[in-house]
């Protein structure tokens, strides 16, 4: 307890200096928003696991970790560093670095009419009427301590505009960078997406680390899919493993919307996923599409809460999850049907691949009822690897290791064939592909001494 | 020397001996059947010659083209050109036929120092295979044998040998589960392939395929011996006799 509480003592600080100097703190909503924010935070703490939502994720180290706020004003990574981090046919990279953007290192270019891209921070001093409309008005303080703070927190991310009728061809892609190296740092991205009515976009959030230090990325995108808008989002994570990443999706969706959320999990030690669709329109549909692949004691936590508000929405829920070694997997579906949501078509799947018998999955479906005519199913798989399969493959001529690899990456294009075809998914592809290689062969060393020798 | 040569091959599963020390010795371009009712360690004898990790072999030897067989792998058993055609075909899925086909033929290729196929050269090649066996090409991209028919997956089997050449083919009960049409079609397709630089061992429980696969020399397979060897003429006798006769001279 007494650490938990000389913890919150170190955000006390920490928040009064910020507030002094944040972007933005001119303006009284702006200000109310990150004071109702920090009282939140102050009145939890961060969860425990004896709160339901977190039953089988221990915050402790982030809560036990002194991380330092970074803000503008360090040494930025050089565009060269981050060559590797580029996605071949996206419309555009902004890139943040530590939570800051960096009109530097990103490349905006032309953009089509009716397309904004640009700084939370900027916007806020350039347009912040554009912002208050939406901005903190869809995320739920009161359900979570960490989208507390980061409202509490909140000075950039990126701000997205796509105006009414737009089609947006060409992804869009944010990169968040980590760059620590000694003391470990937090950063607060907060993303703003507004999509009108009638428009599509694809935007991608894509999280890498430089460094190898310890770092807390608490990040949150509210993401609003006016009526009839067709929108596609993809929560890439793949940082170093010594990162922490708790991200926060909320959707809005209007009337007719059709949201699909991607998420994808290979890299971080404790990372929480919070997907938070409502369909708040009639006749929306949302796909949740997920893949985590973990290994060594990575902890990866997907946890989802699908509201349907209105009558006639459909959600899918399709998560699939490959552990190996010490790695352990949680998948949280939440689903509740309001009272007016009326034939409401809800379906949740987590099928998870175990590599080792050390590796570990709780899945966890939960439906919360209240309308009387609806269709809601869910289902879990637990299963290894085939030794038939494996065979098989090996008798083609297929050695070991890349056998495991094929079967890997079979299992994971369940989630990848779900994926519109262009840029991201050949960018997701790859990095799985690779992912998958690891896995095979770090899954089996006792193999991999024996052909050595 | 014989391209395959089995010395007293004994086999335990789950301590129980299956194989209680086998014989056998393949020429090139010969095709040898092995017959025996069920049970008698027909399909166990095919899994251990494609080194499949879950048998134990308890003693002999087994020599291909000279190499011992027992210390391969199944896919360096592979690269050495031995091909198994499975009694059950297993459903891989999320590969797609046409690139599992063409990783297998790579793999090979690149252990015997050739140069790797790219799709555009290796699509062909495929087509070609498919229309000896009447395939729909849309099989190709299909999950390996998911949801394929009894008759298509074992004409899959047939395309995969097609397509990787081996120098021995064993092909574990390929008619089992096969209408006379579609057995027609696959054994004209392992007929096609048949020539002097390729040996074919073909397991079954009964004499049909035969008719159509002609054997050189056929083996009775009883309880884990080799109890009789023949030319084709074995078979027919067999279709008459049954097995019966060697079961009863085996438990003695």
């Amino acid at each position: 307890m007494a650490t938990a509480i000389s913890g919150l003592q170190n955000y006390n600080e920490s928040f009064s200096g910020f507030e002094k100097a944040a972007a933005g703190r001119e303006l009284s909503w702006l200000r109310e928003l990150r004071k109702s924010g920090f009282a939140r935070f102050s009145e939890t703490g961060f969860p425990t696991t004896r709160d339901e939502d977190w039953r089988f994720t221990n915050p402790a180290a982030i809560a036990q970790t002194h991380f330092r706020l970074v803000r503008n004003g360090h040494s930025l990574p050089s565009k060269d560093e981050l060559a590797r981090f580029r996605v071949p046919g996206a419309g555009c990279q902004a890139v943040f670095v530590d939570g800051n953007f960096a009109p530097q290192l990103s490349t905006i270019g032309k953009l089509p009419a009716g397309v904004t891209v640009a700084s939370l921070a900027v916007e806020l001093a350039r347009n912040p009427g554009a912002v208050e409309p939406h901005l903190g008005r869809y995320l739920d303080l009161q359900r979570d301590a960490f989208g507390a703070l980061n409202t509490a927190f909140l000075e950039d991310g990126a701000f997205v505009h796509v105006a009414k009728g737009t089609i947006v061809e060409k992804p869009i892609a944010l990169l968040f960078v980590s760059t620590a190296h000694d003391a470990p740092t937090v950063s607060y991205p907060r993303n703003l997406i507004v999509v009108e009515e009638n428009s599509q976009l694809t935007i991608m959030e894509d999280y890498v680390s430089l460094g190898g230090g310890e770092a807390l990325c608490n990040t949150v995108t509210e993401l609003v899919a006016g009526d009839h808008s067709v929108v596609s989002h993809y929560m890439i994570e793949r940082e170093h493993v010594k990162t922490y990443n708790v991200s926060t999706l909320r959707i809005q969706q209007g009337r007719s919307a059709d949201v699909a959320s991607h998420s994808v999990l290979i890299g971080g030690a404790l990372v929480r996923n919070n997907v938070h669709p409502v369909l708040k329109g009639e006749g929306g549909e949302c796909l949740i599409n997920g893949l985590f692949i973990g290994n060594g004691r990575q902890h990866l936590d997907n946890y989802m809460l699908v509201e349907h508000a209105s009558p006639h929405c459909a959600s899918r829920q399709f998560y699939n999850g490959i552990l190996g070694d010490r790695a352990h997997g949680v998948f949280h579906g939440r689903i509740i049907v309001h009272k007016d949501a009326q034939k409401t078509d809800a379906k949740q799947t987590n099928r998870n691949l175990l590599l080792s018998d050390t590796a570990q999955i709780d899945t966890k479906p939960q439906l919360e009822i209240y309308a009387d005519d609806v269709k809601c199913t869910h289902g879990a798989t637990i299963g290894q690897i085939e030794e038939s399969a494996l065979f098989y493959l090996r008798s083609r001529g297929i050695d070991e290791a890349a056998a495991r690899t094929l079967l890997l990456v079979a299992f994971a294009s369940e989630c990848l064939d779900r994926m519109k075809e262009g840029p991201v998914r050949t960018h997701v592809e790859r990095l799985v592909q690779e992912q998958a290689l690891r896995m095979a062969v770090i899954s089996h060393p006792m193999e991999q001494r024996d052909q050595k020798q | 020397m014989s391209l395959l040569e089995i010395k007293d091959l004994k086999v335990r599963v789950d301590d129980r001996e299956i194989l209680k020390g086998i014989n056998l010795k393949l020429n090139a371009g010969e095709v040898h059947s092995i017959m025996g009712p069920n049970g008698s360690g027909k399909s166990t004898l095919a899994q251990v010659l494609a080194r499949r990790e879950t048998y134990e072999v308890t003693g002999g030897q087994v020599l291909f083209e000279g190499k011992d067989l027992l210390a391969m792998k199944p896919e360096e058993a592979a690269c050495e050109g031995l091909f198994l055609a499975f009694q059950y075909p297993v459903e891989i899925p999320g590969i797609s036929n046409a690139y599992f086909l063409r990783s297998a033929l790579n793999a090979i290729r690149k252990y015997r120092g050739q140069e790797e196929m790219d799709a555009m050269d290796f699509l062909p090649k495929l087509r070609e295979k498919l229309k000896l066996l009447d395939m729909d090409e849309k099989l190709l991209n299909r999950s390996v044998n998911e949801a394929f028919s009894g008759g298509e997956k074992k004409r899959n089997e047939i395309l995969q040998m097609a397509v990787l050449e081996p120098k021995l083919a064993i092909l574990d009960e390929t008619d089992s589960g096969l209408d006379i049409d579609a057995l027609r079609i696959v054994a004209q397709g392992v007929n096609a392939m048949r020539n002097p630089g390729r040996t074919m061992l073909v397991v079954t429980h009964y004499q049909r395929l035969l008719n159509y696969i002609v054997p050189d020399y056929v083996h009775v397979l009883v309880d884990g011996r080799i109890v009789k060897s023949g030319g084709p003429e074995l078979a027919l006798d067999l279709e008459d006799k049954g097995y019966g006769t060697f079961e009863a001279g085996a438990s003695a």
